[in-house]
């Protein structure tokens, strides 16, 4: 029935093709898709509904032109994505989307930009189809630059994936954790740190950023103070979201909804609203 | 000399500074290289230098007992290391170990503290230079403290 399937409150009902935990409290879901769910543009998100537990918005982690296979990466940490960790292959899973903005990837084509992403914790699983269409499309764009920052090395995310992005040309990989342990020899530090380690032309760059709030909000002012234009900084926001089509208001960010008008936004357009304690 | 008076010159720490305040430090200097693994200082020694990494990581750490070393941060090329010679009780806070091998410019404490007392306009330079660093590593910590990473943040 095409014609409910188009309804935005009306969830498709995917099967999990496949789990795979990532670290202690991620977890990887494929879902089969097998109609092909609509087309869906990097950063963009589902709502996922878990029956009996209910829905929570997920940033799609999967590859763009991959149409067959639904992919989200979830952190269980609430009532709704603390059980997703644990649903195994043949499990249902209500699925309302693709809601919401998306990086600015034809900008960044249009105008041949390096791409310069920064992914703290979970955040990076909102970037991963950037990093899939870039690739994929590599003459499109120019330099890729990932730097992903987690509370530990056992946090980081996607590792094997990083090590092969990491030989990729063209493609820049650093990765930092708050805290080193055991046999870790990489970097200790914050993710603003890992901008003096690599070179980039602010004026031919375009950033993205996605994890905490705070962590965005040093991001862009340390962007901002080594000469990248606001205008050329986009941030993914988060808020607690309900209908994702901008009727409830739960998500409302002073003149924003985040499900309708984010969750990617322009730094210049929000980044005076970022330190407001009432937002 | 004159190497070790390009290299002072080259760090970005002392980026900018004065030809004549260049050379006077360069009798305070010291090329140095450490091995993967060894120490360039322990928690606790009298701190008698600055450390201007110019390649390779180090990290500082700190033994917790029952967990082994926990490491708070590194220090990269480019970056300076230790600033407790500043100060009284003249001791190092952590320990500083390479993870990788490092080369780095030794700045003898003692050395700087006199040179600084004998010109203060060398003194007020560094003291700048130095403040930066801490304010810096200050904001770092501080973000680290925050620990924005966690499920409930």
């Amino acid at each position: 029935m095409p014609e409910v399937a188009r309804d935005p409150m009306m969830p498709r009902f995917l099967r999990v093709r496949r789990a795979a935990a990532e670290t202690r409290d991620t977890v990887t879901l494929e879902l089969d898709d097998a109609a092909a769910a609509p087309a869906f543009a990097p950063g963009q998100f589902n709502m996922l509904y878990l029956f009996g537990a209910g829905e929570a918005a997920i940033s799609i982690s999967g590859p763009p032109a991959n149409r067959a296979t639904l992919v989200h990466t979830i952190r269980g940490v609430g009532s709704v994505t603390a059980p997703m960790m644990q649903l195994k292959r043949g499990a249902v899973l209500g699925v309302r989307g693709p809601f919401g903005s998306s990086w600015p990837l034809p900008e960044a084509a249009a105008g041949a930009y390096d791409l310069l992403l920064m992914a703290g914790g979970i955040g990076l699983a909102p970037l991963r189809p950037v990093i899939y269409e870039v690739l994929r499309r590599r003459r499109d764009f120019g330099r890729l630059i990932i730097l992903h920052g987690a509370r530990t090395p056992a946090d980081l995310l996607y590792r094997n994936e990083l090590a092969q992005w990491r030989t990729s040309p063209g493609v820049t990989v650093k990765l930092i954790v708050d805290r080193g342990a055991g046999g870790w020899s990489g970097r200790v530090g914050v993710i603003t740190d890992l901008l003096g380690a690599v070179e980039f032309d602010p004026a031919e760059t375009l950033a993205m950023a996605c994890g905490p709030e705070v962590m965005m909000r040093f991001c862009c002012r340390e962007l901002v103070r080594r000469g990248v234009a606001a205008e050329h900084i986009y941030l993914s926001l988060e808020r607690n979201m309900k209908c994702a089509v901008g009727f409830c208001g739960h998500c409302q960010f002073s003149p924003f909804f985040i499900c309708k008008d984010g969750p990617v936004f322009r730094a210049d357009r929000i980044e005076p609203l970022l330190g407001i304690r009432e937002l | 000399m004159e190497t070790l008076a390009r290299l002072l010159k080259e760090h970005p720490f002392l980026a900018g500074l004065e030809q004549r305040h260049l050379e006077f430090l360069t009798g305070c200097a010291a090329n140095v290289r450490f091995t993967a693994g060894e120490f360039l200082f322990k928690e606790g020694q009298e701190s008698d230098a600055s450390y201007l990494v110019r390649s390779g990581r180090v990290v500082l750490e700190i033994a917790v007992p029952g967990r082994g070393p926990a490491q708070l941060q590194t220090i990269e090329a480019g970056e300076v290391l230790g600033w407790s010679w500043l100060y009284p009780p003249y001791r190092w806070q952590f320990d500083a170990r390479a993870v990788e091998p490092v080369r780095a410019i030794r700045l003898d404490g003692n050395c700087l503290r006199a040179k600084c007392e004998a010109d203060h306009d060398l003194g007020y330079e560094l003291v700048k230079r130095f403040l930066y660093q801490v304010h810096t590593r200050l904001e770092r910590t501080r973000l680290q403290l925050l620990d924005v990473y966690r499920a409930d943040t």
